[in-house]
């Protein structure tokens, strides 16, 4: 009797467990794509960026993204070579219309545009308290907007600055490499808008991609290497003043 | 002994309470959190499933191949179409109903070419006052194809959406 009720006491639970798997259905699968054949990232030219902003531009038109928040922007910095730790950097609204012009002047000029770096080993995705942000198996991080709380952890971890709190929704809101669009093989809107080809997607998984080339013959750096976030934005010709 | 089924009924009690917070559990947790790592999978096909916007070059090309032509051979071979023209996704869907707006070539070409000392030197860039004085940019140059020669100034502005 008593043991009966032991067993009982075991397998009830357990059986309960099973029942909650065997009622979880499989989730639909996008059709022709397969997120284990893909890791993304993306190539920022720095010596082709014009400023145009064409590409902040894209993403709002892709993305209503609201006004004054950016899921990409673009930076320009003025380096002088008296004063190489302190650039001047403006960045007006997010270079959306472009930047003033710039006089000749002693010194550098060069733009950056930055976006999400998609960290293989994100600081934001690991602060989260209800599993809304996560990277994907195929390299993305992106945000589940029907579970987020909006409690902005993410978007203080985040060294880069990539996330804001959406101004309506009031969920975090961020770059998604444009998910919608990679996953139907098409490139992302910033980088079908650029037209100097200053951004590149790029499939890290894939032999046949570009990047890899260029990988191999260029010196690349990634924002902030110092934190380990493993970010997968590579910069080709990143000056050391950029933060 | 006869005191042991206290213990029973507690025990119960801690087993009931488990069962029901199982059951909360399985209805409140989505069916899809857990399968790729601590979040809801089924997130992933949604976020995938947002609209298109730009169509991407290959979808103009396909209707538009004179103007792909001329433009592959020009300066601006690797400009996309929509880098220009905008987020024509719409117009890809439906043609007849959806007529894009012709670019206004003086803003439009100078958003990149206004020269600027924080340009790359190599790129082309002019003073649009002092360069045109005002006059719009297809008076004299194809914007799909740029070069200043005598045929592109003879067949100025030629496409843009039909």
């Amino acid at each position: 009797m008593n043991i009966s009720r032991r067993r009982l006491l075991v397998l009830l639970p357990a059986a309960a467990v099973a029942w909650k798997y065997v009622a979880a259905g499989t989730p639909e699968a996008s059709p022709n794509y397969q997120m284990s054949e893909h890791w993304w990232g993306m190539l920022i030219d720095i010596p082709k960026c014009i400023g145009c902003g064409n590409c902040v531009r894209a993403c709002q038109t892709e993305n209503d993204v609201p006004d004054g928040f950016f899921r990409t922007w673009v930076e320009r910095y003025h380096v002088t070579d008296t004063n190489m730790t302190n650039p001047e950097v403006i960045s007006p609204d997010g270079g959306k219309e472009g930047f003033p012009v710039a006089k000749e002047d002693e010194g550098k000029y060069f733009f950056v545009p930055k976006l999400c770096n998609h960290c293989a080993d994100s600081p934001c995705t690991q602060v989260c308290p209800v599993g809304a942000t996560f990277v994907s198996p195929d390299g993305v991080v992106l945000v589940d907007q029907t579970y987020c709380l909006g409690c902005a952890y993410c978007v203080q971890a985040c060294p880069y600055g990539c996330r804001y709190l959406h101004p309506k929704k009031h969920v975090a809101d961020k770059c998604t490499l444009c998910y919608h669009r990679i996953t139907k093989g098409l490139t992302t809107a910033c980088c079908e808008a650029c037209p100097t080809g200053a951004r590149q997607l790029a499939d890290l998984k894939n032999p046949n991609d570009p990047i890899h080339e260029f990988l191999r013959t260029h010196s690349v750096q990634v924002l902030k290497p110092w934190m380990a976030t493993g970010a997968k934005v590579y910069y080709d010709d990143l000056d050391g003043s950029v933060r | 002994m006869k005191d042991a089924g206290h213990l029973f009924r507690f025990a119960g009690l801690f087993v009931v309470a488990f069962l029901v917070f199982l059951l909360v559990r399985g209805y409140v947790v989505p069916k899809s959190f857990g399968q790729y790592g601590h979040y809801r999978g089924g997130a992933i096909g949604e976020i995938a499933s947002r609209p298109v916007r730009f169509a991407g070059h290959q979808e103009c090309e396909g209707c538009h191949t004179d103007i792909a032509d001329t433009k592959s051979k020009g300066k601006h071979a690797h400009v996309n179409c929509e880098a220009c023209h905008g987020a024509l996704a719409a117009h890809a869907d439906d043609p007849t109903s959806v007529t894009p707006v012709k670019p206004d070539t003086a803003v439009l070409c100078a958003r990149c070419h206004t020269a600027s000392a924080a340009k790359p030197k190599a790129f082309p860039q002019v003073d649009p006052a002092d360069h045109s004085g005002g006059a719009p940019c297809q008076s004299c140059h194809n914007p799909h194809s740029p070069g200043f020669d005598s045929s592109s100034a003879a067949a100025p502005a030629a496409g843009g959406a039909k």
